[in-house]
């Protein structure tokens, strides 16, 4: 089981916690200072694995930006790391060319796909496609609803005219 | 996809999270959103707030929270937006209160009502959110009120909707496996979905249930292997392929599922070799996901019931893993060698070198991993060289986390293999040297325990040398500074013990050896009760022996400095001492015999020896003591009033004194009630006080009146009067060999030994603080144990040994009931799944059925979604299936050559997203210029700092 996920900036910051095990805000902010110390001084060719509190925490990195899940003693390193390139593949589709900034503006989209791809921890759903269908059916009912009520301040603008 | 261009959020939150990002510290960084916070906490509560507003602040709750903060203040307002009717606003409420809220918060349960209404909705998008809800949310009290909705949601037309359903219902099992208990069969129907994502999901759910209760399910044993089959023969959608892999994490789940099932079980195991071996054979080694497959191989090969040719295709595997450069399969490697040894330990020799590499690499990962085969690996042949690494290793790391482990490790190795006393000695001492504070303080104890009975049988010389060399080592490393609690514990008592005992050391010279570790480590109470007792022992040994006593003067002090101690524990070790040095030959031998810490110190709780003493005083009139739990109800009332009777009677001149304290009696309450301010249980105590003071009064038989006065104010701030003054009374007269054995208990320090029978002869009252110390003094290893069992030691010793054992035993019954209690509902579910066999065995091959009729059907599809839906599932799926492999074929074969690896699968995806509408991606750098210019139109002018921010996460 994955127990959260991180996305951590090569600096240390924070862009994306999702937590499947419960962790109070206290443990939270001790478990991310922990593993961005963990994390971020390791080299470039070493495992993407790191032996955490008797779990492990796989990682990977793509530009500045470290993804981080932590999984049981029991599970397969290389799948998760494989689930977590899936994820980033996943975002790429949606944003186009998926860079940081992408994720610091539309964090709360990335929580959406994410949702679609892990859910209580499991992996839920394995093909991009299914997810980017999921997920385009959902913005699209987004954007009906926006000009739903565009067409409805609009009305209202015009009987206040 | 228009949405994501303008980033559609309002200028202050751009700001935010702008100047968030540009923050350079963390303390910046908190100060941005402390004010963030402010600003949130005025506006949320302004009436009218528009509800797109209301969203953003929301979300920018969610980003507070995000970094760490506490953003509970607004999680009311969260709750409220997901009863919103608007799609929108409701799927960002259930977002926030996903992320908010863990599943014993109370505002729960105001969600589960929504939650409830839009399981019903139409929309299925609606249903999608309640569900991802459902799994973080609900918790056991709730799982009922959304359970018959859930299951039937299994049902639905929409897969994603089945498929969440299905991850819920795995939630609630793990969550409450009652809940569900009835529902098991559902999990098998949901196996032959007609959906491969809802087929995978299911196999979540199964996997627990299976490793739970493997014996139920060996009847999917053959479903699964075929649904492996088929998913590595390609029959599975394209859009399911993963890096050239058909649908490899639906494989690695199937896997693990047939380790579990085919685990000593000749049969199932050999319906699996085909495919397995098929596998093994086909799966592609150049990607990554290739290797994940071929690990989760290894681990079922290794778990089933062994088959020569899968094990030596493992092992060829193993050995390209380890051959690899790739630290990532070094280490897959060395944990997949980790498996097969168990099963074939020859196998590990042929990579000797490569481990030896591993375990010399400068990644700690790696090196950890190698450790962790190598104590899988462990003989006694070996074991000097291993647990010598491990040491060395462990002097090096400062993770405390890891350090304890190893320490542990070591202790363990050591103690099972140790080739013999001495060499066991060192590498005890190294790793109390350097872990003694993080090794469990049993491991100290057993190593005591280890020296004073000998590691041979009945081999009196080999012992002794042990002991010498024991203490000579000690002697040498006690000079070193800073020494670790624990470990100097281990010294003080070897040294007390046998520091004289072969003559090579005068007294003198031992005893100001441990005088100058009590004064070194004068911060450390225990260390300094050893210190003391180690004294005591050798003047006693000296007495005994005859010899003159020569009390340095600094352990003179030393002792007259503790008798003054604020710690009454080393107060008695002091005056003890002083008593036993005060006495004659014969008397010490008895008290401290040398070298009998494994002779049974024998405890008569009754106390025999009192008997006189008890009979003349009774015929003096004493009362007789009356056990505390006989002084409870109408009987011990009944004794109050006939001692008062009694006593009024003969004494009538005192009937004025007798009268006395009798105010106090109605002017009781008042006190009670400001009592309670300082004990919380002031009942009890009120009527307490009037069993208990007979015994008081018996005792002591003397003038009452002050007497009865004292007790007034002892009883309403204590609560418990008798308690105290037995023990006194009964310390007061035991004769010393009782003290003797109370010196040998120095974890716990304010035991006297009377007072512990006292304790152990009403069970009810042993302190649970106590019953834990002994747990963690002995839950050892089975070898020690059988030790503790065969010989014995002195008494105080003993006891908390033997209480470890029980509690011992007692800790491992609750994990064994763990793992027992979730297979009681299990007969349920295997009543319930026996008449779903049937119908799953031919059904559970969807696949197979669809084989024949994929020619048919080939021209009618249209791929589109309503085909899912349609009645006739079956051909429908298989049309859409092939439609989808033909199209999907056609974008990968033209990247295949260039998609073997990681990098490669930005080219496999632009050219797949080539085929949207949005047209072609443009290179990088453009895009990244697009964004950066809509940014600064934003007013965002991030890249001073950042220029990474731009950068293409694949770039």
């Amino acid at each position: 089981m994955i127990h959260f996920v991180l996305l951590i900036s090569r600096q240390g910051k924070v862009r994306l916690t999702k937590w499947y095990s419960p962790y109070s805000q206290k443990e939270r902010t001790k478990v991310i200072r922990e593993l961005s110390g963990l994390i971020l001084t390791r080299g470039p060719k070493l495992c993407n694995f790191v032996e955490w509190r008797g779990l492990k925490v796989v990682y990977r990195r793509y530009a500045s930006l470290y993804f981080c899940m932590c999984i049981d003693q029991d599970d397969n390193e290389l799948e998760v790391l494989e689930i977590i390139h899936l994820f980033v593949e996943i975002l790429d589709r949606y944003f186009g060319s998926v860079c940081e900034l992408d994720l610091i503006f539309n964090f709360h989209k990335a929580y959406y796909i994410l949702d679609e791809l892990l859910l209580a921890g499991e992996l839920q759903e394995t093909s991009k496609k299914t997810v980017g269908r999921l997920i385009a059916g959902q913005d699209a009912l987004v954007e009906t609803a926006k000009e739903e009520a565009n067409s409805i301040s609009n009305m209202i603008a015009q009987a206040t005219k | 996809m228009g949405s994501q261009g303008g980033f559609g959020q309002s200028k202050e939150f751009l700001d935010l999270v702008k100047s968030i990002g540009e923050a350079r510290s963390k303390s910046e960084e908190d100060r941005i959103i402390l004010r963030e916070i402010e600003t949130l906490k005025r506006r949320i509560v302004e009436p009218d707030i528009p509800k797109r507003k209301m969203k953003e602040y929301i979300i920018r709750l969610v980003y507070v929270e995000m970094l760490g903060h506490d953003a509970s203040f607004g999680y009311i307002h969260a709750v409220k937006m997901t009863h919103d009717d608007n799609l929108l606003l409701k799927r960002t409420g259930y977002l926030a209160v996903t992320l908010f809220l863990n599943e014993d918060h109370d505002l729960i349960i105001l969600i589960v009502n929504t939650i409830q209404k839009d399981l019903k909705s139409d929309n299925y998008l609606v249903v999608c959110a309640a569900l991802n809800a459902v799994c973080r949310l609900i918790n056991e009290e709730t799982i009922p009120a959304v359970l018959p909705q859930v299951v039937e949601l299994l049902g639905h037309q929409k897969e994603a909707v089945r498929k969440k359903a299905i991850m819920a219902l795995h939630r609630f099992y793990q969550k409450s496996p009652s809940s569900v208990s009835h529902l098991i069969s559902n999990f098998r129907k949901k196996l032959c979905d007609n959906d491969p994502g809802v087929m995978g999901a299911t196999l979540c759910p199964l996997f627990d249930l299976i490793t739970i209760d493997v014996k139920s399910f060996k009847d999917l044993v053959v479903s699964f292997v075929s649904i492996l089959k088929q998913v590595t023969e390609r029959r599975l959608p394209k859009s399911y392929d993963y890096h050239q892999m058909p649908a490899p994490f639906i494989q690695i789940k199937l896997l693990k599922i047939l380790a579990l099932l085919g685990n000593g079980d000749k049969h199932a195991s050999g319906q699996m070799y085909t495919v397995i071996g098929d596998l093994m054979r086909k799966c592609d080694a150049s990607t990554n996901i290739g290797n994940a497959v071929l690990y989760e191989c290894i681990c079922c090969v290794s778990s089933i019931y062994p088959n020569t040719k899968l094990l030596e295709a493992a092992a060829e595997i193993i050995s390209k893993f380890l051959k690899s450069d790739n630290h990532n399969l070094k280490y897959m490697g060395i944990d997949a060698l980790g498996r097969l040894i168990k099963i074939n330990p020859d196998v590990a020799e042929q990579h000797q070198l490569a481990v030896i590499d591993c375990l010399e690499d400068p990644d700690d990962t790696l090196k950890r991993k190698t450790f962790e085969l190598l104590h899988k690996m462990t003989k006694s042949s070996n074991v000097e060289v291993i647990v010598n690494r491990m040491i060395d290793y462990m002097i090096s790391v400062n993770d405390f986390h890891y350090k304890t482990e190893i320490a542990s490790r070591c202790v363990e190795l050591a103690e099972q293999y140790a080739p013999s006393n001495h060499w066991f000695i060192l590498t005890m001492n190294k790793v109390f040297e350097h872990a003694g504070d993080l090794v469990d303080i049993k491991v100290a104890h057993n190593l005591m325990r280890l020296i004073a009975e000998g590691f041979g049988e009945d081999d009196d010389a080999a012992d002794s040398q042990l002991r010498s060399s024991a203490v000579e080592s000690y002697l040498r490393i006690v000079t070193e500074p800073k020494l670790p609690s624990a470990f100097l514990q281990v010294i003080c008592w070897v040294l007390g013990e046998y520091g004289t005992a072969d003559g090579n050391y005068s007294a003198s010279y031992i005893t100001g050896k441990i005088c100058d570790v009590a004064e070194a480590y004068s911060s450390d109470e225990t260390v300094k009760a050893y210190a003391i007792t180690a004294l005591m022992k050798i003047y006693a040994f000296e007495i005994a022996a005859g010899r003159k006593l020569d009390i340095l003067t600094e352990c003179q002090s030393l002792i007259e400095e503790l008798a003054a101690s604020h710690s009454t524990d080393l107060q008695q070790r002091a005056y003890e001492l002083q008593a036993v040095v005060c006495l004659d030959a014969h008397a010490v031998e008895c008290i401290m015999p040398s070298d009998a810490s494994c002779e049974d110190i024998e405890i008569d709780i009754t106390l025999p020896f009192l008997n006189s003493y008890v009979q003349q005083s009774l015929q003096n009139g004493a009362q007789p003591y009356i056990p505390e739990d006989a002084r409870t109800g109408a009987l011990s009332v009944s004794s109050f009033s006939n001692q008062e009777h009694r006593e009024t009677s003969s004494h009538g001149l005192k009937f004025e004194a007798y009268e006395m304290p009798k105010p106090p009696v109605p002017s009781r309450p008042p006190p009670v009630s400001i009592s309670t301010d300082l004990v919380p249980v002031p009942e009890p105590s009120y009527s307490r006080e009037t069993h208990v003071s007979p015994p008081v009064l018996s005792a002591s038989s003397s003038g009452s009146s002050e007497l009865k006065l004292r007790l007034d104010g002892v009883q309403k701030k204590w609560g418990r009067p008798t308690y105290s003054s037995s023990p006194t009374s009964s310390s007061g007269v035991s004769p010393s060999p009782a003290n003797g054995a109370s010196k040998v208990e120095p974890a716990a320090p304010s035991t006297s030994r009377p007072r512990e029978t006292y304790k152990d002869s009403k069970k009810a009252e042993v302190d649970p603080e106590k019953q834990k110390l002994a747990a963690s003094l002995f839950g050892g290893a089975s070898k020690s144990e059988k030790r503790a069992s065969s010989t014995s030691h002195k008494a105080s010793k003993g006891s908390s040994h033997s209480t470890g054992t029980s509690s011992v035993s007692k800790s491992s019954v609750p994990s064994t009931s763990e793992v027992k209690s979730p297979p009681q509902p299990l007969p349920d579910l295997l009543d319930l799944g026996e008449p779903t066999v049937s119908t799953i065995v031919p059904s559970a091959d969807p696949f197979m059925q669809l084989e024949g009729l994929l020619d048919h059907d080939e021209s009618g599809s249209t791929g589109s979604n309503a085909a899912l839906d349609s009645t006739a599932k079956v051909p429908d799926i298989v049309s859409l299936y092939s439609e989808l492999q033909v199209s999907g074929h056609d974008s990968s074969s033209t990247i295949s050559p260039l998609s073997s690896n990681g990098s490669n699968n930005k080219n496999l995806k632009r050219t797949v997203s080539g085929g949207s509408p949005q047209g072609m991606k443009g290179p990088n750098l453009k895009e990244a210029l697009e964004k950066d210019a809509l940014v600064r139109q934003m007013g965002v002018n991030p890249t001073t700092q950042n220029p990474n921010l731009f950068k293409d996460l694949f770039g």
